[in-house]
């Protein structure tokens, strides 16, 4: 996932999300350190106050904390990821469900379609 | 401690045209800040008081509490609207005046920005394209440690790579506690690194705001709610 924003919405929610993407995927590992707000905010292409407060963010959020002299690390505590992994699939579940929804798929149909995903002739990736 | 800009109720009128009309603004330190408004808003009128090239017709400008002139000038980087160095000298030797005018000017952050960008030391600045003189003024104008960077349209003749380049350049290698004070019509490219937006037209101020709250408020970008703002 690279930097890419939508200008018309504050871009400090968007770094939180593309920050907490890369945390729960992997890309950035469990206590590793993260490069400086500066390095990230220049990688990004965008304001150092804002790489901050998102940084602040996920750190109010459990995701990161901050070693006093050392910089800023990924947390290493499984349980924080698990949440997040959660907050975030129930997040895309719900997104998923009302875009279906909007199909007029039912529930009923949502569930069909997912379990019958990859047995059937809809194997287009 | 005194403000890093101060403007209150200036004006300039050249003849009996007004250009600025009792601009009372105050920018702070550690702060991007764009300067945005249509041709003609006064945006280059206000950077030229500020460095001292112009005097208020009323009202007053204070650069970290003093009037524009000698003092102010150590600690403010100014990059003009229009080429001002003395075209007939190499490169080389423009990164030698800017070191004898500047206590605070970095040859080695010149140098390597000049690198990265493909830019020649040894080429005489009038044979420099004009795309490729922007970006050396612009550089001489980054290399030095200052508190206040003033730039005046400096991605204007910019190629696209190059602009990205020099707005990372903009973001890493300013101090946590200078600010820079961005002119440009070009909103989209620059928006995402601002931290507020001054919006100037017909020599007033119309708007002072942080980015992301002006997002959030109007739901649309800086460019876009410009554009409504400023529609013809």
């Amino acid at each position: 996932m690279g930097w890419d924003f939508d200008s018309s919405r504050p871009i400090y929610a968007q770094l939180v999300e593309i920050l907490k993407g890369r945390i729960i995927s992997g890309r950035y590992l469990p206590g590793e350190r993260l490069p400086s707000v500066r390095e990230l905010a220049g990688e990004a292409g965008v304001n150092p106050n804002t790489m901050q407060r998102a940084l602040a963010e996920l750190e109010r959020g459990g995701l990161v904390y901050t070693e006093r002299t050392n910089g800023r690390f990924v947390t290493d505590r499984p349980e924080a990821l698990q949440t997040q992994r959660q907050t975030t699939a129930r997040e895309v579940t719900r997104l998923y469900l009302s875009q279906m929804a909007e199909l007029g798929f039912t529930r009923e149909d949502t569930v069909h379609l997912i379990e019958t995903w990859n047995h059937g002739g809809n194997k287009d990736e | 401690m005194n403000e890093l800009f101060e403007c209150r109720a200036l004006t300039k009128r050249y003849g009996k045209f007004t250009a600025l009309d009792g601009v009372d603004l105050t920018i702070g330190r550690g702060r991007i800040v764009g300067l945005l408004g249509p041709n003609g808003s006064g945006k280059t009128t206000l950077l030229k008081l500020a460095n001292g090239l112009l005097t208020p017709s009323a009202g007053s400008i204070q650069i970290n509490g003093h009037t524009p002139g000698v003092e102010t000038k150590r600690i403010v980087s100014y990059l003009p609207d229009a080429s001002y160095l003395p075209d007939d000298q190499s490169v080389r030797r423009l990164m030698g005046l800017f070191s004898d005018f500047y206590a605070d000017f970095e040859v080695s952050r010149a140098r390597e920005m000049l690198r990265e960008l493909g830019l020649d030391e040894d080429a005489r600045f009038k044979t420099l394209s004009k795309g490729n003189r922007e970006k050396v003024q612009l550089i001489l104008a980054m290399s030095r440690r200052a508190q206040l960077y003033l730039l005046d349209e400096p991605i204007g003749g910019v190629d696209p790579a190059a602009r990205d380049y020099i707005l990372r350049t903009i973001i890493g290698n300013y101090s946590e506690e200078a600010t820079v004070v961005i002119s440009t019509h070009l909103i989209a490219d620059i928006e995402p690194v601002l931290d507020d937006a001054v919006f100037i037209r017909a020599g007033r101020i119309v708007l002072h705001q942080g980015v992301e709250a002006l997002r959030e408020q109007q739901g649309m970008s800086v460019d876009a709610y410009f554009r409504e703002v400023f529609k013809c």
